[in-house]
């Protein structure tokens, strides 16, 4: 299943300043939402986004229960050398997905 | 004295005459020019188009990927998935979306894409059907209706369609509900105008199943449809009842000629 979808040039020119996109399927329950029925929904929320260009955190978020489901995270960062970039989100109720994409910086 | 009083009640029925005439023309020549039609699009902001132009920000590929995952997973007790028979959906399913609901001989009548869904996952998979909204069951309709991006709406109408086109035409243009309303009140007389400060589209299904802001997921045109039935104080059809597949069909042949979204974003 599809949880989260990351999408970044295949490819820069060193020093090139590229934007990365991300989305998480998550439905970012805010805990303050009732059942029909008065019982209130826990929150389940992701919690922290962390993104890692060969193994240096160069982005991190923190997300609070005002944030829509499915979240869109898009920032941008200097091209500096090959290699992978990583992408984790962790949340409520044990969520954790990671996903990880290579680039070729010429 | 005399002849004023005598003509204030033709002045009336003069009146009441030319309202009568007003409603009689507004029922037959409402519709939307052809070449006037606009898609929802058109009425969004920049931010929201743009959020729908790139795969990479459409939420709605989250449910296309999902079905592309379905798609080729056996489900049933026949074991098969539907890629065994329908192959790469990127060909087997390109334009199909844009010609439904069609008509389904068995059952004698319109059937829309998620019933076709079902009835496909029934009757060849022998999988139990999947449950209208059920994230399953948008994912694969999504992925389906993806196929027919940028391709025109095709509603084919003929002698065993016709009476279901008319059918939907006539709850388009019937009133109901509480307020009274109908939805060629809004859709074909007042679009453009405002309602609770967002603008009224002109009611053309060309992004379904889409992903509105507002629902913070995906779904169906009936799921939008029942949001309006519910605004005019009408209670909705159950989901999959003949009536809202009826009003399916006359809505894709109304939007025939028009370009297919999906999945497309709304607020």
């Amino acid at each position: 299943m599809a949880r989260a979808v990351v999408s970044l040039p295949a490819q820069a020119k060193r020093g090139e300043i590229i934007e990365i996109k991300t989305m998480a399927a998550h439905a970012m329950e805010t805990g303050f939402r009732r059942t029909q029925l008065g019982e209130l929904i826990p929150r389940d929320i992701i919690r922290r986004f962390v993104c890692a260009y060969n193994g240096a955190e160069i982005f991190r978020v923190d997300l609070h229960p005002a944030v829509a489901a499915n979240p869109l995270i898009a920032f941008t960062t200097v091209a500096t050398e090959s290699g992978t970039i990583a992408f984790q989100w962790v949340g409520d109720n044990g969520y954790a997905v990671t996903e990880t994409t290579s680039i070729r910086v010429e | 004295m005399s002849v004023r009083f005598g003509a204030r009640p033709c002045l009336a029925l003069a009146a009441v005459a030319c309202i009568l005439l007003d409603f009689a023309a507004a029922g037959a020549a409402a519709e939307i020019p052809l070449a006037e039609r606009r898609s929802g699009y058109d009425f969004m902001g920049r931010e929201t188009r743009m959020m729908q132009d790139d795969d990479a920000t459409n939420p709605g590929m989250l449910w296309v990927f999902d079905g592309e995952a379905l798609w080729n997973r056996k489900a049933g007790s026949a074991g098969r998935a539907c890629s065994d028979c329908h192959g790469d959906a990127r060909a087997s399913m390109k334009g199909v979306s844009a010609r439904y609901p069609a008509f389904d001989a068995a059952r004698g009548r319109p059937v829309n894409l998620e019933q076709r869904i079902n009835a496909c996952r029934t009757e060849r998979q022998k999988a139990p059907p999947l449950a209208f909204e059920s994230r399953d069951l948008l994912a694969l309709t999504a992925y389906v209706a993806r196929q027919s991006r940028g391709l025109p709406i095709d509603i084919a109408i003929d002698e065993r369609t016709r009476p279901f086109l008319d059918a939907g035409r006539e709850t388009f243009y019937r009133r109901q509900g509480q307020l009274n309303l109908a939805c060629t009140l809004c859709h074909n007389d007042n679009w453009g105008a405002k309602l609770a400060g967002n603008p009224i589209p002109q009611a053309h299904p060309t992004g379904y199943p889409l992903y509105r802001l507002e629902w913070q997921g995906l779904g169906s045109l009936q799921r939008r449809l029942r949001n309006c039935f519910v605004g005019i104080r009408a209670e909705p059809y159950a989901y999959g009842a003949p009536e809202f597949v009826d009003l399916e069909l006359y809505l894709m042949w109304r939007a025939r000629g028009m370009k297919i979204e999906t999945p497309a974003v709304r607020p």
